[in-house]
């Protein structure tokens, strides 16, 4: 059971296998993007800082040499979200140019919707995240150790 | 008009300019073909079918004229000013190529004819007077060219492009969206149904439709209210963010400002505005969504009373300049293949300028001046009627990545359902982007591409099925005057 995380670019299509990873890696490399991986057990939406898997790689210009890391990364944290982003530094449009997740947990635990019922028929929302559950130690102390 | 037929060529002076009575605008100032256009200048182009027998040259100094400091007659009170400075100045009048009826007359205006930041001033000042004028059959203005000074006195959009994707965390594809349908007479609960499964299917973005305020079958406060458990509910079974422009257009600015009030406060990140409130409103609004952390959708609605007659009006890339300066963060902007007017040059001309921090002239695109925006962000322009699934490859190849593309009814009209609907849509759009990033030629094998996804995506095949033949080749009524290379939908 669980559901499925739909962020990132390609998140509506089959799993990318590792070859068709590299080719994205590539696309980027030949638009000048720096590729930086990032990972998380927790995917709320607006978890904006998932931890890095180093810095970008800035100098970093071949596709099987960023794919090695995504190897590494997988390796480390297996049972983790993790995703490969494509930064465009280009003048007036410097953000994320791509980014599509690589690695998803075997069970993804997803959310609950909680509904605080407000007065006037307002509801305030907000949406908690299951896999933030376990406690802080257990989350950031044993991850890869 | 003073001096029908007159083929005066310069400005005149003493008592030939200042004696009372009417002389020709091109003997005024207003046509100076030796003027040197000042950076801080606004250019304009407009395209002018004068009168039988009326000089074109006189018919563009009187445009001038009349869009400046003149009026009908001599007056003595031009001589307390510095008019030379007020008086904007005809500098070139052009042929079009196949037209002898028509010309393109550039004319230039001094900075200081024109309020800081606002937009109303702008256009009453260049459009306001002149387009009535009886010595002219028809006028159409083509384009503007914004001056640094003068745009820097604009806030631009609230959030353009980049913060906008930063704000969703959606990245490398278009986004996408849907009109709920039926647009008019849906009860709220009926209505939010929709919202839900549109977003939980796959789409970013539900709209509520331009004509849809508050009316006796659903008042704006039910519908907000449905609408943002919609795109709750599908926030939680995808863990995306989604949205639902809801749309504050009403009959004042009180009323505006207390929908938009209470959107924000149930949890939208986007609201929606009409072109129909105008411009004062529409800025005032882009205040309120930068004050307030809401995302601002321009629908153009009543944009082609004005944009489309090529002889007449005001050209959509003129009408995209000033909602960039005023400021919003979506602009619906044309589809190239969907049900409404649009040639892909000429598009490709309205999305560059919503877009791009510098946009260089291109006449085959129909863009008369170099415009840079100096960092002013850029609008998402929006792509909507008549698009489906089966166009993706068209879509991204004339439209780009950085868009909206709004599937109404290939989304609600989907055979399996609306979240079918939605997920074809999202899955052909994606399959599109990988393609693409993979270096296959997607305008090419588009179709194919999307008939082996669509194997793994009941939902897509049965979209290709219904729709995929469907096409909307009309002629366009806009076109450029220079074509550089042909140019078809198919």
């Amino acid at each position: 059971m669980g559901i499925r995380i739909r962020q990132g670019t390609f998140s509506h299509l089959p799993e990318l296998t590792d070859d068709e990873i590299k080719l994205q890696i590539q696309y980027g490399l030949d638009n000048n993007w720096a590729i930086s991986i990032e990972f998380t057990d927790d995917p709320h939406p607006r978890n904006a800082y998932w931890d890095m898997w180093g810095l970008p790689m800035f100098d970093t210009k071949d596709a099987s040499a960023c794919f090695t890391e995504v190897a590494a990364c997988r390796k480390a944290y297996p049972d983790h979200y993790i995703k490969v982003n494509a930064y465009n530094r280009t003048y007036t449009k410097q953000t994320t140019a791509l980014s599509f997740i690589v690695n998803r947990p075997a069970e993804e635990p997803g959310f609950r919707l909680d509904r605080a019922e407000l007065n006037d028929r307002r509801i305030s929302y907000t949406m908690h995240s299951y896999a933030a559950e376990k406690p802080h130690g257990e989350r950031y102390e044993s991850n890869g150790k | 008009m003073a001096g029908n037929g007159s083929s005066a060529k310069g400005t005149v002076t003493g008592e030939k300019r200042w004696g009372a009575g009417v002389i020709p605008y091109a003997t005024m100032g207003y046509y100076e073909p030796d003027y040197e256009p000042a950076d801080t200048d606004v250019l304009a182009a407009f395209r002018i079918t004068p009168q039988k027998g009326v000089d074109p040259i006189e018919a563009g100094a009187a445009v001038a004229g009349e869009s400046s400091t003149a009026t009908w007659t001599v007056v003595w009170t031009d001589r307390l000013t510095a008019y030379e400075k007020y008086q904007a100045k005809c500098y070139k009048v052009e042929d079009v190529p196949g037209n002898p009826e028509q010309k393109i007359a550039y004319i230039a205006y001094n900075i200081d004819l024109f309020e800081e930041g606002s937009i109303p001033n702008m256009t009453s000042s260049i459009i306001g007077n002149v387009f009535g004028f009886k010595a002219l059959k028809a006028l159409r203005l083509e384009d503007l060219r914004i001056p640094i000074a003068y745009l820097k006195t604009f806030p631009g959009p609230p959030h353009g492009i980049v913060m906008e994707r930063e704000y969703l965390n959606k990245y490398g594809r278009p986004l996408l969206g849907a009109t709920v349908k039926p647009k008019l007479g849906l009860s709220a609960r009926n209505y939010g149904r929709v919202v839900y499964e549109a977003l939980r299917g796959g789409l970013d973005f539900t709209k509520d439709d331009e004509n849809i305020n508050s009316q006796p079958f659903m008042r704006w406060r039910d519908r907000y209210l449905f609408s943002i458990e919609g795109v709750k509910r599908a926030e939680e079974q995808t863990g995306e963010v989604k949205g639902h422009y809801m749309n504050v257009t009403a009959a004042t600015m009180e009323e505006m400002y207390k929908r938009a009030e209470f959107a924000k406060e149930i949890g939208s990140v986007i609201i929606m505005i009409d072109l129909t409130i105008g411009y004062t409103a529409m800025t005032s609004m882009s205040n309120w969504a930068r004050d307030n952390g809401c995302i601002l959708h321009l629908h153009r609605a009543g944009y082609a009373t004005w944009a489309r007659q090529k002889n007449h009006g005001v050209n959509f890339r003129v009408t995209a300049k000033w909602a960039r300066m005023s400021g919003v963060d979506h602009i619906h902007s044309g589809t190239v293949v969907g049900k409404l007017e649009g040639d892909p040059a000429i598009i490709k001309g309205y999305y560059d300028t919503l877009r791009d921090d510098f946009v260089p002239e291109n006449r085959a695109n129909g863009i008369y001046f170099d415009q840079h925006w100096a960092s002013m962000p850029g609008v998402m322009p929006v792509a909507s009627g008549g698009i489906h699934a089966g166009q993706s490859h068209q879509l991204l190849h004339y439209l780009g990545e950085d868009v909206v593309l709004q599937f109404g009814g290939g989304t609600i009209g989907h055979p399996m359902g609306i979240a079918a609907g939605a997920e074809c849509n999202r899955v052909a759009t994606e399959a599109m982007i990988k393609a693409r990033n993979e270096g296959r030629d997607f305008m090419k094998e588009g179709p194919d591409i999307l008939k082996k996804v669509a194997k793994s995506y009941p939902s897509l095949q049965t979209a290709l099925d219904v729709w995929g033949e469907i096409s909307f080749n009309y002629e366009s009524t806009d076109t450029p005057d220079v074509v550089a290379t042909p140019t078809s939908a198919g």
